[in-house]
């Protein structure tokens, strides 16, 4: 943990995160404006002192959608990833664990879904599942599964063939008990790491599906939909696309600077992919 | 040696085969998963009764399963994914007349992509810890953080709406082809810099480079001749695995840029819910990308020596 602190990048990066998690619980006390309410008399208005960011297409403080948006993305981030640790963990335990046929077969179905190239994967599962929160949390998640089984059977698969676990088996504990004692410990730091730079993926695959029309439904303050909706004010009103980006820029940038970060501190030669 | 060679390559194609049979699976149950008549939904929401009842024969789909599909890989092989349902013509024409802007698209931007990853990682690697190597990582930080639409948007917004210098996009002539290519191509940019760079840092470490050094070689020989081209083995990697970034990020550029190519066919597919169109392109994109991983790893096998053919 100090070796955290020591290190500036991840610190700028836990940095710009607690911000925007501050700004989004704290939203409605520290914004005096509804992100929902219309004012049909202050239409696509540039940046003022009332409205630092300016008004939308609708009359609406971008400052306040862009903030309240942040609930949402970081929302889909997390509870996505969490998803797909849940589910990728497990298979990934048990393939690097078992090996044989189940780690074959766990790993020919993660081959089929890696070969729907990143974006692809999620908004294939859009199309079947239909748009909305929930789905899009889905999709993200299932998404993400595969990076989490690739990661855990690797470390699993040289974890397995240390003292310390042919011991724990040679006093005959259960395999199940083994993984879970011996194995996942070991997992902890790489998937810390992962889940840092994945939740960044994550907001930035969830703005993309939105940005397409295909995320989270309008009028809900989602940092891609509401890009989507700038395309078409883009000649007039700069401004309604330049802010609701900047935040998933730096949403991901500060994932991306915390992984980064937390892999340098636990170990700099660590592999995540 | 080449007959070694020969034998991993096909060994590799090989191993591909389970692969694409599950791509057409999960392509092949798409529509069958969901709620509702498949025929229905594959012949569309205008569809008649009897258009339906004609693609219910026609894809045999009150036939047992294994039937249906194998119906449907024979229709694969012949070139057959169907009809769209909006436009009526063939889903192969539809991508067809639509493939060549994305190729292009795709092309430019890898191309960018690699000629200034590996030589801006190249220029941060022999210049460390100079305000240069700082300048060019932060750049590459910002690279894989700024997501590709935005990144389109805002040049676009600065070029095309601001300086009126470049066409905000809309049709494929040389000139438009230059904002999206450069907003696809920054995330693998960076990250190919990122890699070079390590991967070279690395490199210049090594006892053969300092022998090279100590025997009074010229540095620029040292570099480009004995570690550049050692490092670059795993840049070749990064850029396989970057071509999947890359196929992703062209479907969110076309729409950004209006771009008429196969992205915003499936975007606008997905819209009209034209499941013939939709399962077409994925199928698509999904085998293009196992076919230049194939590619890429065959080519891996021939450029490093290291790898047996085992």
């Amino acid at each position: 943990m100090r070796r955290l602190w020591r290190n500036k990048i991840a610190v700028a990066g836990l940095m710009i995160l607690l911000v925007m998690v501050a700004s989004a619980t704290l939203a409605p006390a520290i914004l005096p404006y509804n992100p929902n309410t219309a004012d049909f008399d202050n239409v696509l208005h540039p940046p003022t002192l009332a409205h630092l960011f300016g008004t939308d297409q609708l009359g609406r403080d971008l400052l306040t959608r862009v903030v309240y948006g942040g609930r949402i993305s970081l929302l889909i981030g997390v509870v996505a990833v969490a998803l797909a640790a849940a589910v990728g963990v497990p298979l990934g335990l048990m393939s690097g664990y078992y090996g044989g046929i189940l780690d074959l077969v766990i790993q020919r179905v993660m081959d089929v879904m890696l070969a729907f190239p990143g974006f692809l994967l999620a908004l294939t599962l859009i199309a079947l599942l239909g748009v909305g929160l929930t789905n899009v949390i889905l999709s993200v998640g299932i998404s993400s599964v595969p990076v989490y089984v690739r990661l855990i059977r690797g470390v699993t698969l040289s974890t397995r063939e240390l003292t310390y676990v042919e011991s724990a088996r040679s006093i005959g504990l259960r395999d199940w008990r083994i993984m879970l004692r011996h194995v996942l410990p070991n997992t902890a730091a790489p998937i810390i790491v992962q889940s840092s730079l994945q939740i960044g993926l994550a907001i930035l695959t969830a703005a993309g599906l939105g940005f397409l029309g295909l995320g989270v439904r309008p009028p809900t303050p989602e940092w891609g939909t509401m890009l989507g909706e700038a395309v078409n004010y883009l000649l007039s009103s700069w401004f309604i696309a330049l802010f609701p980006g900047l935040a998933i820029f730096l949403a991901i940038m500060a994932f991306n600077l915390l992984g980064d970060g937390l892999r340098d501190a636990f170990d700099p030669r660590m592999k995540v992919l | 040696m080449t007959g070694g060679f020969v034998g991993f390559a096909i060994r590799r194609l090989l191993a591909a085969i389970p692969t694409v049979f599950g791509v057409t699976l999960i392509v092949f149950f798409m529509v069958r998963m969901l709620p509702g008549d498949p025929a229905r939904l594959l012949a569309g929401l205008l569809a008649t009764q009897d258009e339906v009842d004609r693609i219910r024969v026609q894809l045999g789909l009150t036939k047992p399963v294994p039937v249906q599909y194998a119906l449907f890989i024979g229709g694969l092989l012949r070139g057959d994914l169907g009809k769209s349902t909006v436009t009526q013509a063939p889903v192969t024409y539809e991508i067809g007349v639509r493939l060549p802007a994305t190729a292009l698209l795709a092309a430019t931007a890898t191309i960018l992509s690699v000629l200034f990853g590996v030589a801006s990682g190249l220029i941060a690697s022999t210049r460390q810890y100079t305000s240069t190597d700082y300048f060019v990582t932060v750049l590459a930080l910002a690279g894989i953080s700024i997501p590709v639409f935005w990144l389109g948007l805002m040049l676009m917004v600065v070029f095309a709406v601001g300086l009126h210098l470049l066409p905000a996009g809309g049709d494929t002539s040389p000139l438009a082809l230059i904002l999206p290519s450069i907003a696809l191509a920054a995330f693998s940019l960076a990250i190919i810099e990122r890699q070079t760079r390590s991967s070279m840092l690395e490199t210049l470490r090594q006892d053969y480079v300092r022998t090279a050094r100590a025997k009074g070689l010229a540095e620029g020989r040292v570099v480009y001749r004995h570690a550049l081209r050692n490092s670059l083995i795993p840049v070749v990697t990064i850029v396989g695995l970057q071509f999947a970034t890359l196929l992703g990020g062209a479907i969110l550029t076309e729409r950004t840029f209006s771009w008429p190519g196969v992205g915003t066919l499936l975007v606008n597919s997905i819209e009209a819910r034209d499941y013939p169109i939709i399962q077409g392109v994925v199928l698509l994109f999904a085998l293009t990308f196992l076919v230049i991983n194939l590619v890429v790893d065959i080519l891996y096998g021939y450029i490093d020596p290291r790898i047996k053919y085992s």
